[in-house]
Order: C-alpha cells, then structure tokens, then sequence
C-alpha cells in the first residue's frame, strides 16, 4: 500500500507539471471562444511559434529565461493579432463553419510555414538554466517542473486579474456578454478581439518555451498533439469559461499520468480523447459550465 | 504560327540532346575491356548521404582492387545512376545500369522500398544487386512465395539480429538480470528488436519485468518511467529512434533511473547527445552495423585511407559499401568470370570474407551471417566497446 500511494503521488507530480501546460494552453481557446465563438484549431500552432521565438531569443540573441519568455511572448502576440486581421476578421459575418475551416487552414499555414522556414528536424532547446533535483522521501521533482508549475501560476493568476479587474477586461468580458450591446455602449470591438487574441497567443507562447526548456526538443508539428488535448482540456472545463481552462487542464494532465501510470501508456491519449466524448454527452457545458436555455 | 516556332525549336533542342547523349555513349565504349559494377545509389534526394557516402567506399575498394585487377589484371569501374532516393527512380536506374551499361553486378540501393522495387528488374536481367544498408527482410526473401531472391543480397543484418545481440551482450557482458523495455508502438523495427531481445534474454535465464510502450512524437514519458522504476530493473532496452530516445534517457535519469539504457541502431545521430544530454547518456548502450573505431587492422587501414580521400570519417554507409563491392569482386574471382549469372552463383558462396565492418558469409537468404558493434557513449561521444560475434 505504502509503495502505491507512493507511486500515486509521484505520478501526480508529472501530471500537475504536464496538466499546466495543457492549462495554459487552454485558456488561449477559451478566450478566444468565449469573445467570438471560434474554435481557433490555429492555436497549438501559436504554442509551436512561441516555442520557436523562445529558441532564437536564447540561440541568436543570448538572453537568459525570463527575457526568452517574455519576447516569445511579444513575438506570438503580435502573430495572433495578424492572424485574426488577415484571416479572422473578413469572416466576422461569415457561418460558423467557415471560420472553423479557415482555422484549419491558418493551422495547416502555420506548421508547413515552419517546416519551410526551419526545416522540419527538430531543435534542441539549449539549457537555459541547470536542472536541479529535489527529492522529498521517496518522491522526486526537478527544478523545471517547480519553474512550469510556477510560471503557469503567475500567468493565470495575472490573466485572472486583467479579465476580472481592469477597464479592457470589463470590455472582454462585456463583448463576450453580448456584442451587439457592447458596441452600441461605445466599446471598441476589433480592438477587444485583437486584444484577447494578443493574451491567448501570449499564454500558449509561454507553454511553447516552457515545454521547449522541460523537454528540451522542439519542432513545427509539436502544436499538434498538445493543441488538441488543450482543446479536450477547455471543453472539460467548460469552453468559454477561464477557471474552468486551468481546471480542465489539470485534471487532464493528472488523469493522462495516471493512466500510463497504472494501466498502460498506450491507453493515455485513448483516456484523454475519451473524455472528451463522456463530457459531451453528460454535461455538453463543462464541469464549471451551467445549462443556459437557449434564448429564443 | 509562334506555336509552330516553339514546337520546332523544342524538337531541335531534343534533337540535340540526343546528340549529346550519344557523344556519351561512344566515349565510354572506348574502356570496354574494363569490368563494369553498377552502383543504383541515392545521389540526390532525402537519403542523398546515403549514397554519396555509399560511392566513397566503393570508390576507395576498387581502387585498391584495380592495383593488380581481377581475371588478370582487369580493371573494375564504377558506373553510378541516380536513384533519387525514391523507388520509382530506383527500377529506371537499375533498368538502365543493365541494359544500357551491361554492368556485371549492381551495389544499392541502400533504401529497402528501393530494393524491393527494383528485385524484379535486376532478377529478370539475371544480374545481382546486394544492398549495403536494406535491412527489411523482404530485400532478399520474396514474402509471397517465400523463396530466397537469386539475384538479391545484402551486406548488413537484418533488423532482429540486433535484439540478439543485445540480449547476449546485456546477460552474458555486463552480467544483468531485470530487464524492461519500451517499445515505439509505430514501428515495425522496434516490435522486430524487442521480440527478439525479450526471446533471448529469457533464454541467457533473465528476466523480463516489464514491457510499455509509447508513441513517435510523444513527448511526456515520466509517468512510464515511475511505472518501469517501481518494477525495479537494472536495464532498460529502447529499440527506438534518437528523437523519443533522447527524451526517455533525459526524464529517466531526471526521475532518477540511473541504471544502464540500451538499444539499436536508430540511436545513431549526433542529435541524441543533444536532445538527452551528454551526462545523462553516460552508462547507455547501442549496437550498430560498423563503427569507425573498431580496432582490426583492416578497418584501421580503411578509415585512414578513407579520411586521405575525402576528408571525412567513414560512417556506416562506407564502410558496407566498401565490403559489398569487395564481396562482388571475390564473387567475379571465384567464379573466374565476368558472367553476371556466374558472379552470382559464386557470391552466395562465399565464406568468411573478411571486410571493414566484420566477416561475411551469406546464409540460405542471402543475408550475410556477421558479427555487431556495441557502442557506447562516454561524455556525450559514441565510444567503440566491443564486437558480438553472432
């Protein structure tokens, strides 16, 4: 008994640290869903270019974590912003269904893009700071899993204060409201929008350099995987709803660890896209999501 | 009638194309007492460096060969077509070295879907084509029939072998007896690898403790990991490649598994050191075809008249061209002519032909029955440690 709760306890740790990450991911879709009902499939691909901003900053320009972090930032909120004006915006009016395919195809743009740019083989992250391993008992974690878990902390708790406490969060939260109404009280909607894409595609930038440093490998199909479990982690929570990301995505990362840990690795992604399909059919809102009837 | 202009200066561009094509063919018929070996190697597309590297070696054979020259003092000569690193271009290349360049034998392609498509070809043409690097077991084997290809051989080992050998090495040289292994779930080399390392490992009286598996592309292993470390193994093997090796060996050891990893020949790049990092590599293993530092005399020679040559580090490429084309060379002598269907007869007879990379004697596939390098990493550098013998 002692060895299994050891064992749980252990895989917990490697499923908060991976759970972050998908949380950070998350919240990208969320916002950006929540403000203009978009799946952005394009999204894991923002985590991918974020990554890759975070590798030349330290490779070419020299620059230790933190300022890594925050340009790869920038650079992948500026790419959103582009990406909402070229692609997004024209398709304002158009069916939903429209923009969803045109998201495929800025994720299609964005990872053969950078196999042209960058060539597909992948990079090695250089060690931006050296591992440190801490062992409490029987039980180990390192110091990029304490810096993950921490960044993702401080970037929630920050986004948490942007949304619920400022002016342009009042305005985010008011076009997400009803948009219609927003407008017609003076808020500038194209600039709400660019502005939820800018922090959606900061976040998962700063997942893309902190999977980069933790796994110290990146290349352009990496967004893939990560961008739909993120997907999973948001509908979990309830699309649309930001607590409900970071909470999607940690249960995510915790159940995937468990399952490797106890059944079998092959069954991870099974478990992951299976709930998926178990939360669309019992609670098509989310965990955190309440039944709103629709107005008619 | 600017159609018409351009139709005919098209026509007269073909025409002199063919010209120039001809002018090539009447040069080359001036060394017709030479003995022609024809080389389908990739010289241009995704495997470009397979063939180029698979030309030096051969290049660097048939010179030391055509200092006396063979059925007295004949010299050997190298005709290379491109195979483009596809097996399209593969059957048109190998069509062309023998009906156009009547060569003897063929060396490639090095590329298994490039050989099997090509088999039909040089076995119709009754020419014989050994591949220095086509590990699928169908090169040689037709998988229908069953039946071993006359005309099809092949200078390295094919994938299992080196589960085997691994196997031995572990049990019998460093003396371990909990194994687990994790296997790539997407490829048919790592299930190859693990069966046959799991079959004999148990034979040497192992045991086996635990068996995962993972995806290409995965990225998040720790929680495996924590699995294989409760089961409590001395070795790990990873019949992998180096991009999701590299991985597993870095959060292996940050979990702290500081126990001997090892697996095959898809650990082979300079990007492993990279992505696991150097210390964390050391205590790992892998087996390979040939290493550039193994210690026999005639490999010693091989690498410093290959680093004369072309300035470079013979890599495994090389090293099985170079004995393929000596295998062709004592096939032509054995059979004491240039008969294509002759040489072949010969070649799979041979015994015990020593080469750079081991000694070849061909088994009743025609695959050669030879011995593996295990190679090991010290700081970050792949370290020569000792040869298996099968």
């Amino acid at each position: 008994m002692d060895n299994f709760l050891q064992q749980f306890c252990q895989q917990l740790i490697n499923g908060i640290s991976l759970g972050s990450i998908y949380a950070l991911i998350a919240l990208g879709y969320t916002m950006i869903y929540g403000i203009i009902k978009l799946i952005n499939f394009a999204h894991g691909d923002i985590y991918m270019i974020g990554a890759y901003f975070g590798f030349f900053a330290t490779t070419q320009l020299g620059v230790g974590f933190i300022p890594a972090i925050i340009i790869a930032m920038a650079g992948a909120a500026i790419v959103g912003i582009i990406i909402e004006r070229i692609a997004y915006r024209p398709m304002r009016n158009a069916p939903r269904i429209a923009i969803l395919i045109t998201a495929i195809g800025v994720s299609f743009f964005l990872e053969y893009g950078m196999i042209l740019l960058v060539s597909p083989q992948p990079r090695t992250f250089p060690a931006v700071f050296s591992p440190t391993v801490y062992h409490m008992g029987p039980l180990v974690a390192n110091s990029q899993q304490l810096v993950i878990l921490i960044s993702a902390l401080i970037l929630m708790v920050t986004l948490s204060y942007i949304v619920n406490s400022t002016k342009a969060g009042k305005a985010m939260r008011a076009v997400s409201f009803d948009a219609d109404a927003a407008r017609l009280m003076g808020i500038n909607i194209d600039k709400v929008i660019s502005m939820t894409f800018a922090l959606g595609s900061a976040l998962a930038a700063a997942g893309g350099v902190l999977v980069g440093v933790y796994y110290n490998s990146i290349d352009p199909l990496m967004g893939m995987m990560p961008g739909l479990k993120a997907f999973v982690a948001a509908v979990l929570g309830g699309i649309g709803i930001i607590p409900g990301a970071m909470m999607g995505g940690i249960i995510l990362g915790v159940v995937e660890a468990m399952v490797s840990g106890f059944l079998s690795s092959t069954f991870r992604d099974a478990a992951a896209f299976g709930i998926l399909i178990l939360i669309l059919l019992y609670k098509p809102a989310g965990l955190l999501g309440k039944n709103v009837r629709e107005k008619v | 009638m600017k159609r018409v202009n351009k139709l005919l200066s098209v026509f007269a561009a073909g025409v002199l194309f063919a010209g120039a094509l001809a002018g090539c063919g009447g040069g080359k018929d001036a060394k017709q007492d030479a003995i022609k070996i024809g080389g389908c190697l990739e010289m241009t597309g995704g495997s470009a460096s397979f063939g180029i590297s698979s030309k030096n070696g051969i290049e660097l054979a048939l010179k030391n060969v055509n200092q006396k020259g063979v059925l007295g003092g004949k010299k050997v000569e190298l005709v290379v077509a491109d195979n483009k690193s596809e097996a399209s271009e593969a059957l048109n290349a190998m069509q062309k070295l023998i009906s156009q360049d009547k060569v003897v034998a063929v060396i490639g392609p090095n590329l298994s879907s490039a050989c099997i498509a090509s088999s039909a070809i040089n076995n119709a043409g009754k020419v014989l084509a050994i591949t220095p690097m086509g590990t699928n077991p169908d090169v040689t084997v037709d998988p229908k029939s069953g039946k071993t290809r006359d005309y099809n051989f092949r200078a390295c080992f094919i994938d299992p072998f080196q589960g085997t050998v691994m196997a031995n090495f572990a049990a019998k040289e460093m003396g371990l007896k909990r194994a687990a292994i994790m296997i790539d779930n997407t490829s048919d080399y790592s299930k190859g690898l693990a069966t046959f390392f799991k079959e004999n490992f148990i034979k040497n009286g192992c045991e086996v403790v635990s068996e995962e598996a993972y995806l290409q592309k995965d990225t998040d292993f720790k929680s495996t990991l924590t699995k294989i470390k409760a089961t409590n193994p001395d070795f790990i093997y990873i019949p992998g490649y180096y991009q999701e090796v590299g991985l597993i060996i870095k959060q292996a050891r940050e979990i702290g598994l500081n126990i001997a990893i090892a697996g095959g020949d898809g650990w082979d790049s300079a990007k492993l050191p990279e992505i696991a990092g150097k210390e964390a590599l050391n205590g790992t293993f892998f087996c390979n075809l040939y290493s550039p530092d193994d210690t026999s005399d005639l490999n010693k020679n091989f690498v410093a008249e290959y680093q004369k040559m072309f300035n470079a580090k013979p890599d495994v490429f090389a090293a099985l061209a170079h004995d393929s084309a000596m295998a062709i060379v004592k096939g032509i002598e054995d059979a004491k002519s240039a008969d294509p269907a002759k040489v072949a007869a010969a070649m799979a007879k041979i015994k015990d032909l020593q080469g750079v990379s081991g000694a070849i004697t061909f088994d009743d596939k025609h695959n050669p029955i030879k011995s593996a390098v295990i190679i090991e990493h010290v700081d970050g550098k792949q370290t020569f440690k000792t040869k298996i013998n099968p």
